[in-house]
């Protein structure tokens, strides 16, 4: 099962994905955005970063590398895309996921950890979560204050498209447990269709307990479950430098 | 002729760096200063010396890219060169 890992001039956390789908026993590549070809690809993650140096709004120029055509078709065909922070900015700018990315409500880049309910396990990011499990990861962006309008977010409800909520301790809701202002606490969103999801925070950054977290496991591991994808026999990698 | 597209934020959509200019007008003395805004600018020069065509460019230029219709409004201008800044 093979995960292709699409990035962009300014892009910076693509090899920590690539790292991320073979500590759990998926392969991966990279992807670079002038590819015209995604063929071989079971699943793909848009990589975080500053993509275009993040000139206009975040994302905005990125949506019209030569390789997201082949990327909307992916989705439209109903694989598996994970959008992480600049990825989440790029997928909400081509309009696969509804809403947009603001600047965070108190006007400050925001690195640090970050804590997430899982909403929903049925979906094949979530699948090897407990529903109510929190993650435990770390965030690292100006631009992740999600917003819609009334319809939008009426729609997003009604189509049951959050997948996680920034929440405290506990798992509990409230403005202090929210980084960025984002609506409803949303932390993770996906397509109606439920195939294309996006996320501020980064799952490919905890990996290991010894680095603060290795919660980000539980989403690589659920994307390999759901591509049907065996467990790597080694969990362990010959280095953080693995070669990508 | 020169084009100029004019991308703010819609009215429903808060924008936190205009509030924080507007305290900041507010702290240097600047009495009455009510809402603020803050937008973006684009001249954009080209090759039509056609108005309507210079205008139907800006626009489609500005809905493909340079305004996110979820949560800004644009606004074309038409600069004549000749006769200053004006608004077509």
């Amino acid at each position: 099962m093979r995960v292709g890992v699409v990035y962009y001039p300014g892009s910076n956390c693509e090899q920590d994905a690539v790292h991320a789908c073979r500590l759990v026993g998926l392969e991966a590549e990279l992807v670079w955005h002038k590819q015209e070809s995604i063929e071989g690809c079971d699943a793909l993650i848009i990589a975080g970063g500053f993509s275009y140096g993040d000139y206009l709004r975040c994302g905005a120029i990125a949506q019209f590398s030569p390789v997201m055509k082949h990327v909307e078709r992916f989705a439209a065909d109903g694989h598996p895309i994970l959008g992480i922070c600049n990825g989440f900015q790029i997928l909400v700018e081509m309009g696969l996921l509804p809403g947009a990315l603001l600047a965070n409500d108190g006007l400050k880049f925001r690195c640090q950890d970050t804590r997430l309910r899982v909403e929903r396990t049925n979906s094949p990011f979530t699948n090897a979560c407990n529903e109510g499990q929190i993650l435990r990861l770390n965030m690292a962006h100006y631009e992740g204050n999600y917003f819609a309008d009334a319809e939008t977010m009426a729609e997003i409800e009604a189509n049951d498209q959050i997948v996680m909520r920034f929440c405290g301790p506990d798992g509990e809701r409230g403005a202090e447990h929210n980084p960025n202002g984002s609506m409803d606490d949303i932390a993770a969103l996906r397509n109606e269709a439920g195939n294309v999801m996006g996320l501020m925070p980064h799952p490919e950054r905890m990996l290991n307990a010894e680095l603060g977290s290795a919660d980000g496991r539980f989403m690589f591991e659920s994307l390999r479950d759901a591509l049907g994808g065996e467990a790597a026999t080694d969990l362990e990698p010959a280095g953080i430098s693995a070669d990508v | 002729m020169r084009g100029q597209v004019v991308v703010r934020l819609r009215e429903e959509v808060l924008d936190p760096q205009g509030v924080t200019i507007a305290k900041a007008l507010d702290n240097l003395g600047y009495e009455g200063v009510g809402a603020l805004r803050q937008g973006k600018v684009f001249d954009v020069e080209l090759d039509t010396t056609d108005p309507e065509a210079a205008r139907t460019a800006l626009e489609k230029m500005a809905k493909d890219l340079l305004a996110n219709p979820v949560t800004e409004n644009y606004e074309i201008h038409l600069l004549d060169d000749d006769a200053g800044e004006g608004t077509a």
